[in-house]
């Protein structure tokens, strides 16, 4: 567990200090995330301190959310004051986002299956 | 001091509430079989708000605690290497059409949130904290201040977006007909980041480990994109 977090935090810590260094935009962990595949690639497979442990640790990712929505709390008043066009608003937003997304996806494999036949 | 005021104020408090929340919203979310609308990040913020009303705590006192649980996040979305790099097969064979898909996706999120409110003539700043909305986080955070919107204000639309793409995931996919985890997953990452990503783990790994890659580049092209769909939108 201990050698789990080692990585983590370590690849996490990278990827702050050259978004930080580049002024990208992008949030360090993210940055971390790529660099980890990244060595994987390269490595062709997983070292055993992170094959062992994730799996049960991304079951559980929901939880480090909760804090975040708890936070809703605090815009409570900013929120309320479209109560009806603002929750339509982020449903319709984020379902034809999904959808969307999807349907170019869907297209796109359909596409490339059509051009080269497995 | 007395000990509600030690209750308060203790950074164990907010840990030990998000915990039992967390699991409380868990066993709900077994005994109806994973149902959408039994989402764990819903229930257990409902939960945890419910319990700071009554003990009379603000949010501030309330992430003394709860804060070493969101620090967690870092080192998790570092751990979507590992999923992603197991599917790396796929991801080879269909690479360009996941990328296509996740970049007119990201546009089309800031497309959909800044012309609705638009048309619903919300104020000005609101539409531009809501632009960048389907970005994770800290990426939306970052976004909506170089628009001139309200950073924590978006960070509140960015979890709002996220609980409700996660509910909706599993039903509109099964409603579209469409049975391949590798569209699930990217089209969860992209209208719901992290949250959806969460969700998505649940349902399966492949479908987690796209969710994770699409997130991550969702947040990358609306940071670009963003900037520039706003100017044109918002003239």
């Amino acid at each position: 567990m201990i050698e789990t977090f080692i990585w983590l935090l370590a690849y996490q810590f990278m990827g702050e200090v050259i978004a930080r260094s580049l002024g990208w935009p992008v949030p360090g962990a993210v940055l971390g995330m790529l660099l980890l595949f990244i060595t994987l690639c390269a490595r062709r497979g997983v070292p055993r301190a992170l094959r062992d442990n994730i799996p049960r640790l991304m079951t559980h990712m929901s939880l480090l959310f909760i804090p975040a929505g708890v936070g809703i709390l605090a815009f409570w008043p900013m929120l309320s004051a479209h109560p009806l066009s603002l929750p339509i608003l982020l449903v319709v937003a984020t379902l034809s986002t999904f959808i969307i997304t999807a349907l170019v996806l869907q297209l796109g494999l359909w596409w490339q299956k059509r051009r080269r036949p497995a | 001091m007395s000990v509600l005021a030690w209750v308060q104020n203790a950074p164990l408090t907010g840990l030990l509430l998000t915990l039992a929340a967390y699991r409380t919203a868990l066993t709900l979310s077994r005994r109806y079989h994973g149902h959408p609308l039994a989402n764990t990040v819903l229930m257990g913020a409902v939960m945890v708000i419910a319990v700071l009303l009554l003990l009379g705590m603000d949010f501030q006192q309330y992430m003394k605690g709860a804060g070493f649980i969101q620090f967690l996040l870092g080192p998790v979305t570092v751990a979507l290497a590992i999923p992603l790099y197991n599917n790396l097969g796929r991801l080879r064979k269909s690479g360009l059409p996941i990328l296509l898909a996740i970049v007119i996706g990201s546009a089309a999120g800031v497309v959909t949130a800044v012309c609705a409110g638009l048309l619903f003539d919300m104020p000005r700043t609101m539409v531009l904290s809501l632009a960048p909305r389907s970005a994770t986080t800290p990426i939306a955070m970052g976004v909506a201040e170089v628009l001139g919107g309200i950073p924590a204000l978006a960070a509140t639309f960015v979890i709002v977006t996220g609980i409700i793409g996660a509910i909706c995931a599993k039903p509109l996919i099964q409603l579209m007909r469409i049975h391949d985890d590798v569209v699930l997953g990217v089209a969860t990452g992209v209208a719901a980041h992290g949250i959806g990503t969460a969700r998505v783990f649940q349902l399966s790994e492949t479908a987690g480990a796209f969710a994770g890659l699409a997130m991550g580049l969702t947040g990358l092209f609306t940071a670009i994109l963003a900037p520039i769909l706003v100017h044109y939108l918002m003239l």
